[in-house]
This record gives C-alpha cells, structure tokens and sequence, in this order.
C-alpha cells in the first residue's frame, strides 16, 4: 500500500513537471513532436502503396525456372512476391489473317468470315500437338490447366467457356469449337455481340477474353478498312515445358510463317495482382469505418470548455493516426513487414489504442481552477488525472500482451503493433495533445480577457469619449483631445499574425501563382503522359501522313466497280522484307487502324488494296492493352483466385493468315451478301491530314484560350479585390514602414480614449498596483483605491480622522529628522516616482490642521480593535505618504514619520502599523509577505507581515499575469495581521536609498554613494555589493528573470549579472540622470534628463537608436507588450513602436495640452496603463495588445 | 396512463432500434463468415446470401432487441444499476471491437480449432472485462450463449440450417463465443439506450 502510494506521488509530481513543461516551451515541443512524427513515419515512404493494380516483372524464357518458395540472398531487383511456381503460364498464340488480295467481289463480311473460320484447324493443330524426345511424350493435355465447373451463378457462359477440361480460349469458343456451327453461322457478330454486357460495363468483357485483344483491334466488324483480323488463342498452362512450348512454336511458324515479324521471344512476364477488393467484401470494411467514426465522433462530443472544439478533435483524431503510423513506420524500421491488410485492421488499432486518455486529459485540465495561472492548469490537469492514465495504459498493455501469446501470427502481429502503438500515442498525448490543449486554454484565456474589457476601450470614433456612470463629473466630451495618428501605423498593433499571414499571401498573390503553376504542369504532364493524349496522337497523325495513307487517294469502293488503284512502285515498298508467300510488296504501315478512324472525323480511310499484315513491337506483348482485370476475371470464372498471386505470361507466338479470295467466296454464308457497303469516301487523304492538323492546332488554341479564360475567372473570383493597385503607387515598402502598407486595405479608425479618474484633490504622489488594484495617494495624504478593471473607486481613505492634541516627545523627535530632506533634494531633483519631490507646495490640510503630531498607538492597538476601528486615530495623519505598495489587499504604505502602515485596501481600515524606524520612509517594496523600506538614512528595513488565519486557509486570488507579479494573497477581514521588523540593516548605504527594487527573491537598493547592493529577501542577507557607477544610483530595473540595470547621475547604465554579481554591460546613453529603465527580453529602454529615450541591445549593449522627446516631458517609461513602449509626457502618453521606433499614437489626457507632465506610469496586466494626471488618474487602454506572456 | 403510454412506445422505438441494429450486424458478419470460404466474390454470391437463409437476419435482430430490453430490465430488477463506462463512445468501442472479433475468426489463419476456440473466449471475455464487468451481464451472457448454441444445433441437426464446413467441433467451438460476445455488446447498446429514455423522463420531471 505504501508503495503504491509513493508510486503514485511520484508519478503525479513527474506528471506535474511534465505539464508544466509543456505549457512553457509549446512551440519548441510541437516542433520537436512534429519532427519525431515525421522521422519515426520515414520507413513509410519504402513500404508501396496501396493499390490494386498488377505489379510486373521480367525475365529471360533461356534461363527460366520456377523460382523456389524460399527467399534467396541474391535476389537483388527481384519482388518478393516472385517466390513459388505461378498459379498459370499464359502462351498466347497471336492471329493475324486477312484475305489477299482484296478482290473487289469480295463483300465485307468476307473481311473476317474466312479468316475467323482458319481458328478451328488452328485450334486442332495445338490441341493434337505432341512433342515426343528421349524423356517421353508430352501433350497439352498433360500440361494445360483443368478446370473443373464454372461458378454457379455462370450458367449463362456455360456454352462459352471450357469446362471439364484444358483451359483454352479463342473465338472459336462462340461457336463451341466446332467448324460446322460457325459456318452455318448467318451472321457471326450477331453471335459474339449476344454475348456482350448490357450497359456500361468496365472490367474484361467476354469478346476480350475470347479473341484476347481488345475488341475495337480485332477488326471483326463490318467497317474494317485494313481488312486484318487479329486474335488471339490462349492456352493455359499449369506446368512450363520448354520443350514442347518450343516445339510447338516451330511448328506453327513452320505452318504459318510470318515473314516481317521480328517479334521478340525471350522474355517473360510474371503478373502479380494485388488484392482485389469486391463490394462484398467492402461492405464489413466500410462497416467497420462507420463504426470507427461514430466512435470518434461520440468522443470528441465530449469534449467541452475549451476554445476551439473542432481543434481539439482534430488535434485528438491526429494524435490517434500519428501514433499508428509511427508504430507502422517503427515496426517497419526494425524489419517487420506488414502482412496485414492495413484497411481492415486499422479502425480496430484505432479503437484499442483509443481516445479515452485524450478525454480525459482534457476533461481533468478544464476542470481545474479558472484563475489559476495556464501552465499550473495543465500541470494540475496532468497530474490529477497521471495515475488513472498509467493505470489503463498498464491494463492494456497486459492485455495485448495476453493476446501476444495466443501464437497466432496475425493476431501477434496485431498485438506488436497495438504496442508501439500505444506507447507512441502516449508519447504523443504527453507531448503533442498537452501542448495543444495548453495553447487552447490560453486562448479561451485570452478571450475571456477581451470580453472582461470595458466597451470604452474599441469604440468606434463618433461615441464619446470617456463616461464613468457612477464617476459622473466629466461631461461627454466630443472627444477633441484624443488624436488619432495615422492610420498604417498603428495597424501594426491591430493585425494579429494570421491576418497579417494572409496578407502577405495576399500580397504576394502566392496563392494563384502556386494553382497557376500547378495547372500548367498538370496540364504538360497530363499531355505528355496520356496514352490518349496528344502524344500519341500527333504520332498517329504524323504516321498517317506516310505516302501510303494515299494509296487508295481517289479510289473508289472496290464493289463500284473500279478497280483499285496499285503502287507497286511505292518508295516505300522497298524498305519493307519481301515476304515469301505474297506475290505484293507490303509497305509498313500501322496496325492501329482506329486512329484514322478517330482522326479523320467522319470521312473514312479509303481501304488499302491489299490488306497489309505487319508485326510491330505493340504486338509482342499485346495483352497489355487488355483491361488489368482481363486475367483475374477469366480465373475467376473457375473460382481460382489471383488476389496476392502471379501468372506468367509467355512469349507470343505469331501466326500470320493469307487467304485467297477464292477461300473467301467459297466459306461464305448465303446471307452474308446482304450487308450494306461501308460509306463511300469523298475527299482525298492529302486533304483529310491536312486538315487533321488544322482541327489539332485550333483545337489546341481553342483549349489555351479556354483555359486562360478559365484561370482568369478562377482568379477574379478568388482575388475580388484590387489589392495591387494601391501598392504600386507606394514602390518598393521602405524599411521602417510596417509590413501591411502595400495594399489599399485600411482598418477601421481606433482611438484610445483616456478614462479619467477623478477625486482626488491635489497631486498625486505615490501610485501602486498589483493588477486588480490600483492605489493612489495625494499630496493631501488621501488614498484612493480604484478597481483596475473598471476604474470605478472602491475605498476612500480620507486624513481628516480624528486627531488627538496629545504630543509626545517621540513624535517630536521623529518631526525633527523630517527637515533634512529639502537640502537633499537640492542635487537630486526627481530622482524617483516613488519619493515626494514637490515639497514646497504641502497639502493645505496638513496646513490647516493646528495640533501636529496625533498621538498615535498603531503598535498597541489590538489588531481586532483596528479591525473594527481602523479609521480612528491610529494612523500618523500628519506625516505625509512618501511610498506605497499594493500587494493583495493590502496596502503598505511608509510615511515621512518613519511609520509603515498596512492599511485594507477594500476596507479602509488600517490593520496594523509599525514605527520601529524613525527615519521617513523614501521607499517601499511589498513582496509575498515581506515589506522592505528604505529609510532617508541609509538603513534598509525589512518587515514580515504574518497573517494569523482563524481558520489557517489562505485563499489565492487569481492574479494570473506578468511574471513580475505573483498571486497575490488575499487577506479577508477576519485575519489578524501583524507587521513585525524582522532585520534592520542599519547602515545599508552610506548616503540615502534613492532606489528600491524587489523581484525574484532579491532586493536591490541603489543610493547617493554610487553603488547598488543585492539582498536576498527572505533573510535580508546581503549578496552584493555592486560598484560602477560614478554618480548616485538614479534607476534600477529588475524583473522575475533576474536581469538588473541600472542607471547613475554620470548618466551611465549598467547591466548586472544578479548571480555571480559581475557587471555585464557599462554604456554611457544620457547627458545628466538616467532618470528610468526598463527591459524587455531583447532591449533595454532608457529615459534620461536630457529628454532622451534610449533603446540599447541587452546582449551586445550597443544602442539601436534614440527618441528625442520634447523639452520636459516626463520621465516615465513603461513597456506594454515586446514592442509596445509608453511613454509619459505633458499631458498626454505616447505610444511607441520598439522595433521600428515609430511613433504610434499620442493620447492627451486632458484637453489642454499644457497640462502637467506625467510623472509616474504603471502598466497594467489587462494591457492598460495608468499614470498620474495632475490631481486625476488616467486609465488608458491599448485594445490591440492583448498578448498574453507566461 | 400517460406516462404508461409513453413507457410502452419508448420500449417499441428501443426494441426497433435494437432489431435494426441486431438485423445489420446479422448481414454484415454473414459477410465476413463467407468471406472465410470464398476470397474473390463473384457477382451472384451477394443476392444468394440475401436469398438463402432470409430468416437468419430477422432472427438476430429479434435475439437482439430481446436482449437489449432484458438487460436493463434486469439491472433493475436486481436493483445494482449498472454505472460502469456509460457512454456512448464506450458503446461504439465495444461494437467495434465485437466486429473485430468476428473479423478474426473469419479472416485469421488458426492453426487448430483449440486455438481458435481459447483466443475467441479470451476475446470475449476481454469484451465483457472490459465494457460490461457486472455479474448479471456475464451471467445472462452464457445463459444466452449456451441456449443460442443449442439452438443453432438442433437446427443444423434437423437439417435446415448447414455449415460450409463440416468440422462438428468447429462449429461448436467458435460459436458461443461469439454469441456471447453478440450477447454483451447487445446489452450494452440496451442498457445506453435504456439510460437516454431514463434522462429524457427524468428531465421531464425535472421540468414539470
């Protein structure tokens, strides 16, 4: 039990880091995630893709022997599949016959009827071929395949096909072999067309499985102007014998010589067919898909509470498929092939490795805490839910391999899939799916951040300006001091990155460059590739044009009556092989008599007088232009399947036919007569190729015109817009312009209208923040807390509390140190925010109040006596506020008197205070639960504020945000807290703390003396001592990340290392004080009193450029975004461009212009800044910048 | 009266939907069964499943919708209701994986009949382990695969009904496995269907 739950500790704090992990660094880590993807799917590209068509390989008939069913080592480029004898040898015998010379008292029907007749003597030459040596006798009969029946569902082919015996087809198959029925045959198409399929009909026909070419080549019809008869008999073969194949080669070629063939004979193909996939057998398949998908989609329903539902799903489905395809790829790299068909068991791998843990990832890491900061979320998510995923990801993997010992092969092969599978999925649900759903959450973040803004922040131009309802006293102004500066500039701030994407593409026209690109490619290789395609077509064309397409010029049909026209003298003649037995020259011409056909529209080839047989290399291996299923379909008629097997194909062996006329006549038909002539042919062929190439060529043109049509409307629909017209005015973009001027589109006018917050009655002074608060203290001592969001005032702490006319002498005492400051302001004349400067004008109440110093008794009251009393006389009402801090609800401030006071920011009531020092406070930071002040004598104080809970629960309130802040915690009225001086360091600096800045568990005090020191907050130890600069410490910048700058008098900066102590950087920027600095993770931003702001490279030091800001502006910088700066100015607040040093946009806060400067500016988490106005506060926020950083 | 009315047209649509459901599955595994004998289909096999034995289909899908309805209905009766993976994803999952299991015993070369018979069991009991775990699903699961096993052979004994392969032990021995596998995956589809009424009614309820 024990380790079972230190187990489980262990794997919910692994899980934690994981999430955590995930939700800091998720560009890199889907980027690394991509890239495993990617290299574990590699071995994919080698395994072949999935399809059905045959595959084919060659070799020699010489040397052949059937290969062994044992793979061998030397195999080189031989498949694997080419193992075992094949399940047939095909020996094809090609026919070629035609009737020479072509008498003119022939009839067309003549033109096969004799030729086709010759197949039964053929027929009965193969079959009663016997080849006899020294080994034995061998006959077909021995060799060919037997087949048995056909399917039962065949009835209908049974008086076609061969049953009970050799497996030999030919056409004289239609007429059952015998001689006699096809010459009682009245008409034999009529016969062969009975056969045919009704309807569109795509796979092997019987015709083509009979005369085995395709139907339009055999030149059985009435319309066939060469007057050749092709096909074929094919005979197939169970067992290869060399010598009886080659015996009856020579025999038929001594029978029936075919003198101009060249055809060669040796080689062999082996056709392997793939699995071929029947609509009964896809209906289990698509099943199983349906399922599959109704899985998925019942899953990803319930996904819920997040940004985008469909990405998520999608980002779920992708972790699923990736993964089984890296277990493919993985198990394929260490040399597993696989076997099974990857359809058919993919929906089940997808349904065992499923998207459960995705669910429930996403359900546990939505469920946690809103206000909760995003990675902690995920790492709270992870974590919750880490035991119950190890858990099923263990219970599985019992379970696979359970299923791994069955010692079935396929279902082992399964489970090893299943495996990897599954630990690659978890591999990718930890890394990929996390990541996704970390981006998610903080987009939905993000929105809700939008939605949480005021309505003033975007309105458009013709509202008016700033309205508080409950503030009421500013009237609705026209809005006359808000400027809008130009527009393009400030669309930087607007566009977010996907808009700005689209643009460039946009801009580019990437888009319809690529699609044109890609058509005309597509087009080319379209054209080129195409067996039908131009190619071929322009070669028909051209082979056309030979002087033999115009042997028959003129002629007329040879039943007219005219006789043909002989070139016996041709060119042409001389070039081609005189064969024996023709007393006529045959000229070379193409068999394909088609393609005249289809060029010549419809004026037909005028027949050649003499029929032409010629042997040409598409005759070798002519089954090639039958359908791919022309042999898996005659098998299958036997019920023997070619899925995932080979055949053979032999070698043809070509027989050529002449007949003569008088053979013709004599085997005619009484009815074949009647037939209608073919159509009379008018126009000579001269004319008729000419005008092929002319249909070519406008064709061709018709088609490009068509076509730039065709993309010209695709791009006017797809670019409506002008966009090119407005950016070529504009040239070449300039650098320092911002990336989306080029095109004419212009964002909507955005201003940025201040909100004024008003009650306070003179200057203000101090002003603090933690992001949900905002404090504020006036030179009349009032405090005012204000809701950052809103702007609306929570609390008012008035100083016109109940004064006591007591004195004592202590309180004396601490008045007698106070003058000291006016001498030392004298060098030092804004040295900070944080200090009171204008001393000279007090408030008129402390003026008014006659009995100075009110006997206080902050450290003996009873802190539920402040509780409930706060607004009493406990409070030092005489000595002003000099510096505070906002942290949670508690506002600390220090006074001139040296006291340090915690007041509730909600309440207003003053839950403790403190006067061990007497010195004034001059700063103050407020940091988790410890409070360091820095006193106008040099000392450092720091203070432990410990909150005694009644019930010991200490509530975080969300602060989720920039780093510099961590969650607040929030006190509730109940506790009792009590401040108390936990370290005084008496002599911290030799001349007074100028500067105080705490982050990162580190304090950092700068002073008049020139140095600056390091303290480590939680036990006030001092780590360093830094010394650089030869003025007084003016400005100092520190941040979570543990950067420090800080700028002198002499007008230097200087960058620390905050670990080791040693000085980075030492640049000299600034004529006089640097008066500010800030730091973002690629610059450092400086303001000096020479009116300068400096933007220095934080890793080189070097200055990248410098604004000269008017005369007295003020001194106050603030960085709203990476590249969003503030600064303040009179009366009005600047926006800047950090990368460009553009200035975006001024905002006036008040309506004269001559207003007072503004002195402080605190930026807010809500993308808003506040700064000190006179007696007012303004609330400004930056609409556009709503980046989120964590 | 109402609410009577309303109870009995909810079982009619549940027991449609289980019999349709029942009915399809019935085809579909048919399918695979005789993908088992014949590896290329040839155009006729297709019209001769549908023709032949025409009543094995709706015999499933009443076999299926009558589980369906008594697995709830015993829940209920027994009154541990079944609380296990209530979703709709769960059910899909196990549909799918009861397809698988057929899809093996149809498609996967064993090298005996034992084999086949203990990895079809394991299977099966894997699926009930897996989507079911209560004692009366597995119970009812026998009972119905035993009594649907003794049925099939009385008929194949009487002669109308006739495997392709005459093993007698083959037949006996991959057959309640998948009953009992069909058995499982019914109910579940029942018992989620019986829940979706439920949340209708009890919304119902909740807003009267």
């Amino acid at each position: 039990m024990t380790l079972r739950e230190r187990l489980r500790e262990k794997i919910s704090a692994a899980f934690y880091h994981h999430g955590l992990l995930c939700a800091s660094y998720p560009v890199p880590i889907i980027l690394f995630t991509s890239a495993s993807i990617l290299t574990c799917c590699y071995p994919l590209l080698r395994l072949p893709l999935p399809g059905t068509g045959p595959v084919e390989f060659t070799t020699g008939v010489r040397d052949y022997t059937v290969p062994s069913h044992e793979p061998q080592g030397d195999l080189g480029e031989r498949p694997d599949w080419y193992r075992g004898p094949p399940v047939a040898y095909i020996q094809q015998v090609l026919v070629k016959a035609a009737v020479s010379p072509w008498d003119s008292s022939l009839v067309p029907v003549d033109v096969f009827r004799s030729p086709l007749g010759r197949v039964f003597s053929l027929l009965e030459e193969i079959r009663n071929h016997v080849h006899s040596d020294s080994t034995g006798v061998r006959s077909l009969e021995a060799l060919c395949l037997q087949v048995t029946d056909l399917l039962p569902g065949l009835r209908r082919m049974q008086s076609v096909l061969p049953e009970h015996g050799c497996l030999l087809v030919s056409p004289g198959n239609y007429w059952q072999n015998q001689r006699e029925l096809f010459d009682s045959d009245p008409d034999p198409l009529k016969t062969i067309q009975k056969h045919e399929p009704k309807g569109l009909h795509t796979s092997a026909t019987l015709r083509d499985l009979l005369f085995g070419v395709p139907g339009k080549h055999t030149g059985v019809s009435h319309y066939n102007r060469k007057r050749v008869v092709t096909y074929t008999i094919t005979v197939v073969l169970v067992s290869y014998d060399t010598r009886f194949l080659g015996s009856l080669r020579s025999r038929l070629k001594q029978l029936h010589p075919s003198a101009n063939c060249s055809l060669r004979d040796d080689h062999m193909v082996h056709v392997h067919f793939k699995e071929e996939i029947g609509i009964a057998e896809l209906i289990p398949l698509v099943t199983t898909y349906i399922i599959l998908f109704a899985y998925i989609y019942f899953s990803t329903r319930k996904i819920d509470m997040v940004k985008s539902k469909w990405g998520l799903a999608l980002a779920a489905v992708v972790t699923v498929l990736s993964s089984l395809l890296m277990s493919v790829g993985l198990c394929t790299l260490f040399g597993l092939t696989p076997t099974l068909n990857g359809g058919e068991i993919f929906p089940y791998l997808v349904v065992v490795i499923g998207l459960e843990n995705v669910l429930v990832l996403t359900k546990s890491v939505v469920s946690t805490p809103v206000d909760l900061e995003v990675k902690l979320r995920i790492a709270q998510g992870l974590s919750n839910e880490s035991w119950s995923i190890m858990k099923n990801m263990a219970t599985e993997l019992c379970i696979i391999l359970i299923g791994y010992f069955t010692l079935v092969p396929a279902i082992q092969e399964f489970c090893l899939f299943a495996v990897v599978g599954l630990v690659s999925d978890f591999f990718l649900q930890m890394f990929f799916f996390t990541t996704v759903l970390s981006i998610d959450i903080r987009r939905m973040e993000l929105a809700d951040l939008n939605r949480r803004l005021p309505a003033e922040a975007g309105l458009p131009p013709p509202k008016p300006g700033p309205l508080r309802p409950r503030e009421a006293p500013p009237p609705p102004r026209p809005s006359p001091h808000t400027i809008t500066l130009q527009t393009p500039a400030f669309r930087n701030l607007r566009l977010p990155k996907r808009l700005r994407v689209v643009y460039f593409l946009a801009r580019t026209r990437l888009a319809q460059r690529i699609i044109m690109v890609g058509t005309v490619i597509w087009i080319g290789i379209l054209v080129y590739t195409d067996p039908a395609g131009l190619r071929t077509y322009l070669a028909a064309q051209v082979s056309e044009q030979s002087p033999l397409g115009d042997s028959g010029g003129g002629g007329l049909p040879p039943h007219l009556g005219v006789a043909p026209v002989f070139h016996a003298g041709d060119p042409t003649s001389t070039l081609s092989v005189l064969p024996a037995p023709e007393p006529t020259p045959l000229p070379e011409n193409q068999s394909q008599g088609h393609h005249g056909s289809a060029g010549a529209g419809p004026r037909p080839q005028v027949p050649p007088a003499v029929p032409q047989i010629t042997w040409g290399a598409e005759d070798e291996e002519g089954w090639r232009r039958l359908s791919f299923r022309h042999w898996p379909s005659l098998f299958s008629y036997y019920n023997i399947t070619l899925a995932k097997r080979y055949i053979s194909i032999l070698p043809v062996i070509p027989v050529t036919l002449h007949l003569s006329p008088q053979e013709a006549i004599e085997t005619r038909h009484p009815q074949d007569t009647r037939h209608p002539p073919p159509p009379i042919p008018k126009v000579s062929a001269d004319l008729q190729t000419d005008l092929t190439l002319y249909k070519v060529a406008a064709l061709g043109l018709a088609a490009g015109v068509l076509l730039v049509l065709l993309l010209f409307c695709l791009y006017r629909v797809l670019c409506p817009r002008n966009y090119g017209q407005n950016g070529v005015a504009h040239g070449r973009r300039r650098r320092g312009d911002l990336p989306c001027d080029d095109y004419g589109y212009s964002p909507p006018v955005s201003e940025i209208s201040p909100l004024l917050l008003r009650g306070h009655s003179m200057d203000i002074e101090c002003l603090a923040s933690d992001g949900m608060l905002l404090a504020s203290c006036c030179l009349a001592g009032q405090i005012r807390v204000w809701d950052a969001q809103t702007g609306d005032c929570l609390t008012v702490i008035p100083n016109h509390g109940v004064f006591m006319t007591q004195t004592d002498e202590g309180d004396l005492l601490r008045r007698r140190s106070v003058p000291a400051r006016p001498t030392l302001f004298t060098d030092q004349p804004d040295l900070t925010p944080l200090i009171d400067t204008n001393f000279t004008c007090q408030p008129p109440s402390h003026l008014a109040t006659p009995p100075r110093g009110g006997f206080d008794f902050g450290g003996l009251v009873e802190p539920d006596r402040a509780s409930t009393a706060g607004t009493q006389a406990t409070a030092d009402w005489d000595s002003s506020v000099w510096a505070m801090e906002l942290r949670g609800n508690l506002i600390a401030a220090g006074r001139s008197s040296g006291k340090l006071e915690l007041w509730d920011a909600v309440e207003g009531s003053l839950r403790c205070s403190n006067e061990d020092g007497v010195s004034g406070i001059t700063a103050l930071a407020f940091l988790n639960n410890r409070i360091v002040a820095a006193r106008l004598n040099g000392s450092l104080d720091f203070f432990t504020v410990e909150i005694n809970k009644p019930l010991g629960l200490l509530q975080y309130r969300g602060a989720p945000g920039r780093g510099s802040m961590p969650p607040s915690p929030c006190y509730s009225s109940e506790d009792v807290i009590s401040c108390q001086l936990t370290r005084s360091v008496q002599c911290a600096h030799q001349k007074p703390i100028t500067v105080l800045r705490a982050a990162a568990g580190r304090v950092v005090t700068g002073s008049q003396d020139h140095t600056v020191r390091v303290y480590r907050l939680e036990d006030s130890c001092c780590l360093f001592t830094l010394q650089g600069h030869s003025g007084g410490i003016t400005a100092i910048y520190i941040d979570q990340t543990m950067v420090l700058a800080s700028g002198g008098q002499d007008g230097a900066i200087c960058l620390w290392d905050v670990l080791t102590g040693s000085r980075v950087s030492h640049v000299y920027g600034h004529r006089g004080d640097v008066t500010s600095l800030v730091c973002t993770t690629s610059c450092v931003i400086s303001s000096g009193l020479d009116d300068l702001i400096c933007i220095w490279d934080r890793s080189t030091g070097i200055k990248l450029y410098s604004i000269q800001q008017e005369v007295g502006c003020g001194a106050s910088l603030g960085v709203i975004s990476e590249s969003l700066l503030v600064t303040g100015g009179q009366g009005c607040v600047s926006f800047w461009d950090l990368n460009f040093g553009d200035l975006l946009q001024t905002v006036y806060l008040g309506q004269s212009s001559d207003g007072q400067g503004v002195r402080q500016l605190l930026v807010l988490d809500n993308a808003a800044i506040v700064c000190d106005f006179g007696s007012e506060l303004s609330l400004v926020y930056v609409p556009s910048v709503l980046e989120k950083l964590d | 009266t109402t609410s009577n009315i309303n109870g009995t047209t909810n079982l009619v649509i549940r027991g449609t939907m289980l019999f349709s459901v029942g009915v399809f599955l019935a085809l579909v595994l048919n399918l695979l069964q005789v993908q088992r004998n014949v590896t290329l289909f040839p155009p006729d096999v297709i019209s001769s499943i549908f023709s032949s034995a025409w009543w094995v289909p709706p015999c499933c899908g009443t076999a299926s919708a009558m589980i369906g309805l008594l697995y709830p209905c015993i829940d209920s009766r027994l009154g541990e209701p079944h609380k296990f993976k209530r979703e709709w994803s769960s059910v899909m999952r196990c549909v799918a994986v009861f397809v698988g299991i057929n899809h093996a015993s149809a498609k996967v070369d064993f090298a005996n009949n034992v084999q086949l018979s203990l990895t079809l069991a394991a299977l099966s009991i894997g699926l009930w382990w897996t989507f079911d775990r209560s004692r009366s699903g597995f119970g009812l699961g026998i009972g119905i695969a035993l009594l649907a096993t003794l049925a099939t052979q009385l008929l194949v004994y009487n002669g109308v009904f006739q495997y392709t392969s005459p093993d007698f032990l083959y037949i006996r021995s991959w057959l309640p496995c998948i009953f009992f596998a069909g058995v499982i995956t019914m109910g579940n589809i029942g018992r989620q269907l019986a829940l979706y009424e439920y949340k209708v009614v009890q919304e119902k309820t909740h807003q009267d």
